[in-house]
């Protein structure tokens, strides 16, 4: 399709300021985490000078580096667990034909429209009796309530499509549901799982109240916790640039994994939404 | 493996195991100087009793703070052994606490302050060891005063008045400078300046020390006619936004004439790299009106023992340890007052900081928030504070408006006047 | 007969592999809910060990506070405002997306970038952002002219900082909206807009005669989900409000209540009511679709 000039200009008009918009912010954050601190009352756009104090401080005065471990210890077995108990559940609920099953998939799904108050309290008094207050066992359970359900489901999603054939072939060699499972589906389940796999850890990366709620020591937080509660030298102090530098350390990674994996986050976020 | 052996080992083991028993955990500040002090007055205490002490980093924030503390004392957690809470506490908290009464003897309860050990009785217990202390202050640069031909204010009408003159002069050199800055964001910090505000015209703390709301006041609504006709003219708007350290900011970098903060920024504000060192002078808060008295608010940290802690007696020892006057007295040096009478009429001490003399004559008229009476309910009822404050302030609602609708409020929180 | 036996050895199987997700679910949820529902009707406070039963005090209590329907109507405010917004420019990014030209793959790499953002970076980047003294956003809107004086954005005006919160939603969240509208919009079959080219349809009448009415399922779903996070927002005001009565959100209010407060009873009772509006909403949405999926199917596309 040919397009018109005006068009074109149009385009990338709406392109460029699209993409500023987009990133603008991430690049005032990086040139602040830059500034030192007694600078950091004035706008520069463009740094004068790299002042990389901010970020050995956010690692000196908190354990910022054991509140970064701490994220990806609680993310990554919040994954293994959704992984490990969501493709049980999935199989049944794709595979299986049980009355009810519609039933069941409605209700796991509406939990997870749950707002996080309402089971604050219950929550709360739930993870201190099981002893698992201020420590990684605390938080992974409690993320299951916003990361089990929609894993189910689009684990769910992606098992619906697998083709029929090879399962009934299994069946017909009297294989029970857990060979089924294990050396017929999961084999090809790999890039369903790596995109389940990532839209949660993601979402328990990101988490903030009960992390908030859950932890006591600054040794044990995570990071958007940890982030939130950046203090300076006295209990009054704004230290902005801090926080943009912690900010910065954050963001990074997740932006690489994120841009990796574009097509997989895509191909989860939009499955299951377009019903076929 | 022969008998005796075995015993070594066993006796090795209990000896290791005794050793390791006894840990405190204390809840003492979060960052900079306030936790160096408390790591190393404990560090003291810990060579002396063998006991060691972890200090727990809690959030900054003293709201936050409050929710983590009642959070953990509710659950009945045996996390924390010695809590530092702030002086409107004891009443939120108090039922979690050890009473100290039959622990400490009575010189060294009489010791400190009375109002301060009247404000940590709850319920006929006694819940709180008092450690330090701060009042309101106005900062002022000096300089300035002297170069617009103005005497110290003394009354916030005065102040005003030197505010506009300053501001008016100075914004042809520098267009941001601004009058006056405060804590004007809705926040605990905003409660203690409005009750600055209205104690200073002989208005209420809005509940009285019986626990009646006596809010709608012709002494509160003057004083909040008054500060409603700061902003946007002496102060900036964007003081609704300010804490302590963005007020700070403000007027150390050299951009304001007055400003209302506590002890802690005199040390900043006086260092070698400040751009106003040398220029401040320090005021105790202002009266309302000639006939109105100087009413900054009171406020300070005090100790307390958890119900639930398994180290009860270490964790009093601590404390009295913490509280005692060597330790106060170290930590005067570094803008933390103390509560103990016999440090005031300590001639050496009072020399030792041009603040202190301030805040001797400020502690004898200083206005307590309503906790005492509030008790449990003291949080809600600063935040309904507060957001009126807010409210009139940013010019939502006019003061009279403000006022009535708080009263109304108050009363609602009040059940009937038993609060609890 | 083998058939037989077999199904119900698979029916059991799914039970048993069912049976952790549902014990999970039951304790992370169902449990905390209940309790949390339960507490409503009670008096327990974070101050005191005693607790008694008060019926529905706490219910009219929130009912009856101005404070509550303040945040109800902050809450419907920030959601329509928020939603309608990311509806719009998310279709507009979709819509530019779906067009083939050079860099495409950099403009869908920067638009995602926000996504990947947690929220309370996006919201402490977005508060320095909007700083009345030392903002920049402040500094170009008077370097452009746009305003006299500094904002005090996050200050007195509660239109303002709602206004604030709403951009940083709208930023964060348009990704995610484009990403579901995208999709829709590449299900469309070529064919559909070659024929429509053939009969002479110009780009904006394609667009709204045909693009639109083929995306209608994947828009519903995109703005149901998003109108449901909406409702519940709690991180974004936490972080970039704090405290102010203003811009508080139904969740602020129920957890200042429970937490801040330390009136677990009554914070539960708002927190209820939080649940039950967004149960409502989402009821109302099921029924909604089921009548538009009948409805939907039978529709032709007509120049």
């Amino acid at each position: 399709m040919r397009r018109s000039r005006f068009e074109s200009i149009g385009l990338w008009v709406a392109v460029i300021l699209v993409s500023a918009f987009s990133l603008f912010p991430f690049y005032w954050a990086v040139v602040s985490s830059l500034k030192d601190p007694s600078t950091m009352f004035q706008v520069d756009y463009w740094p004068s000078a790299l002042e990389w104090s901010n970020y050995s401080s956010i690692f000196k005065e908190q354990p910022f580096g054991r509140n970064i471990w701490n994220s990806l210890v609680v993310a990554t077995s919040t994954v293994l667990l959704c992984l490990f108990v969501g493709v049980l559940a999935a199989y049944s609920l794709a595979r299986v034909e049980f009355r009810g099953r519609g039933l069941l998939l409605a209700l796991i799904l509406a939990v997870s429209m749950f707002p996080q108050v309402a089971v604050l309290s219950g929550m709360f008094e739930l993870i201190k009796s099981m002893g698992l207050y201020n420590s990684w066992g605390g938080l992974t359970i409690s993320y299951m309530i916003f990361t089990l359900p929609f894993t189910i489901w689009l684990l769910t999603t992606f098992m619906r499509q697998l083709p029929r054939e090879l399962e009934q072939a299994a069946i017909v060699d009297g294989a029970s549901s857990w060979i089924v499972l294990t050396r017929v589906f999961l084999p090809l389940m790999g890039p369903s799982l790596v995109t389940t796999g990532l839209l949660a850890f993601i979402a328990a990366w990101n988490e903030f109240l009960f992390a908030l709620t859950f932890t006591l020591t600054a040794e044990a937080r995570t990071v958007p916790v940890a982030i939130g509660l950046i203090s300076g030298a006295s209990s009054f102090e704004s230290p902005w640039g801090r926080i943009m530098a912690a900010s910065v350390i954050v963001t990074v990674p997740l932006v690489v994994l994120v841009l990796i994996f574009q097509k997989s986050i895509v191909s989860g976020l939009t499955a299951g939404a377009i019903k076929e | 493996m022969s008998k005796n052996v075995i015993l070594a080992l066993t006796l090795l083991w209990a000896t290791a195991a005794q050793a390791q028993k006894k840990t405190l955990s204390i809840a003492c500040g979060a960052v900079g100087i306030e936790y160096e002090l408390c790591k190393t007055a404990s560090a003291a205490w810990s060579k002396r009793s063998g006991v060691t002490v972890k200090l727990v980093s809690t959030p900054n924030d003293t709201n936050q703070k409050l929710a983590l503390f009642q959070q953990l004392l509710s659950a009945q957690s045996a996390d924390i052994d010695v809590f530092m809470v702030d002086i409107v506490w004891p009443g939120v908290l108090g039922s979690h606490f050890e009473d100290l009464g039959p622990h400490l003897p009575a010189s060294e309860k009489s010791a400190h302050f009375d109002n301060l050990i009247i404000n940590d009785t709850v319920a006929g217990r006694w819940v709180a060891l008092p450690w330090y202390v701060d009042t309101g202050v106005v900062y002022y640069r000096a300089d300035l005063l002297k170069k617009y031909g103005l005497g110290v204010p003394s009354t916030w009408q005065q102040l005003s008045e030197a505010a506009k003159k300053i501001q008016d002069g100075e914004k042809k050199s520098d267009p941001k400078f601004v009058g006056f800055v405060f804590q004007g964001k809705a926040y605990e910090g905003l409660t203690c300046n409005v009750l600055e505000w209205t104690a200073s015209f002989g208005g209420t703390a809005f509940v009285n020390s019986s626990g009646k709301v006596v809010a709608n006041t012709p002494q509160n609504l003057e004083a909040l006619k008054l500060a409603a006709t700061w902003i946007g003219t002496i102060a900036p708007k964007g003081v609704l936004n300010y804490a302590e350290e963005e007020a700070r900011g403000v007027f150390q970098s050299g951009g304001a004439a007055f400003m209302r903060n506590w002890p802690y920024a005199y040390s900043l504000l006086t260092s070698k790299n400040s751009p106003v060192a040398g220029k401040v002078g320090v005021m105790p808060t202002p009266k309302g009106g000639d006939s109105g008295k100087h009413s900054p608010v009171l406020g300070g940290w005090h100790l307390a023992v958890s119900k639930y802690s398994k180290n009860k007696p270490e964790a009093i020892s601590l404390i009295r340890y913490l509280a005692s006057e060597p330790v106060q007295r170290e930590r005067i040096k570094h803008g933390f007052f103390p509560t103990l009478k016999s440090l005031y009429a300590d001639k050496k001490v009072l020399a030792s900081s041009p603040l202190f003399g301030v805040l001797a004559t400020s502690l004898s008229t200083a206005v307590a928030r309503p906790s005492q009476s509030t008790g449990t309910q003291y949080n809600r009822v600063s935040n309904e504070i507060w957001n009126t404050t807010f409210s009139i302030l940013s010019g939502k609602e006019k003061a009279e408006d403000g006022l009535k609708a708080l009263d109304r409020k108050l009363v609602r929180a009040s059940r009937g006047g038993k609060w609890n | 007969m083998i058939e037989n036996v077999a199904l119900s050895e698979r029916r059991r199987t799914a039970y048993l592999f069912l049976l952790p997700s549902l014990l999970l679910l039951v304790l992370v949820a169902a449990w905390p809910l209940l309790r949390t529902i339960w507490l409503a009707f009670t008096d327990a406070s974070l101050s005191s060990e005693s607790i008694s039963w008060v019926g529905l005090e706490n219910f009219k209590g929130v009912l009856t506070d101005p404070d509550w329907w303040h945040s109800v109507k902050n809450t419907l405010t920030f959601t329509f405002i928020s939603v309608t917004l990311e509806t719009v420019f998310g279709l507009g990014i979709a819509l530019l997306l779906h067009r083939e030209f050079y860099g495409r793959g950099i403009l869908r790499a920067a638009v995602m970038v926000p996504w990947a953002i947690p929220t309370v970076v996006s919201a402490k980047m977005w508060s320095w952002m909007f700083n009345d003294n030392y903002g920049v956003i402040n500094d170009v809107l008077q370097k452009l002219g746009i305003i006299d004086g500094p904002l005090a954005w996050m200050a007195d005006d509660p239109t303002l900082s709602m206004a604030a919160v709403v951009v940083v939603d709208v930023w964060k969240t348009t990704p995610f909206m484009t990403l579901l509208l995208l999709a829709g919009i590449q299900s469309i079959p070529l064919q559909v807009y070659q024929s429509a080219a053939v009969d002479g349809a110009g780009g904006f009448r394609t667009f709204w005669k045909i693009t639109l009415p083929l995306i209608k399922p994947a828009l519903v779903v995109a703005v149901v989900f998003r109108c449901l996070d909406a409702l519940r927002i709690f991180d974004l005001i936490f972080i970039m409000t704090n405290n102010s009565n203003d811009t508080a959100t139904m969740s602020v209010y129920a957890r200042n209540n429970m937490i801040a407060f330390g009136d677990l009873g009554y914070g539960s009772a708002a927190s209820t009511l939080v649940f039950a509006f967004i149960a409502l909403f989402t009821v109302m949405y099921v029924q909604a679709s089921r009548l538009n999926l009948m409805g939907g199917s039978s529709e032709k596309v007509s120049l």
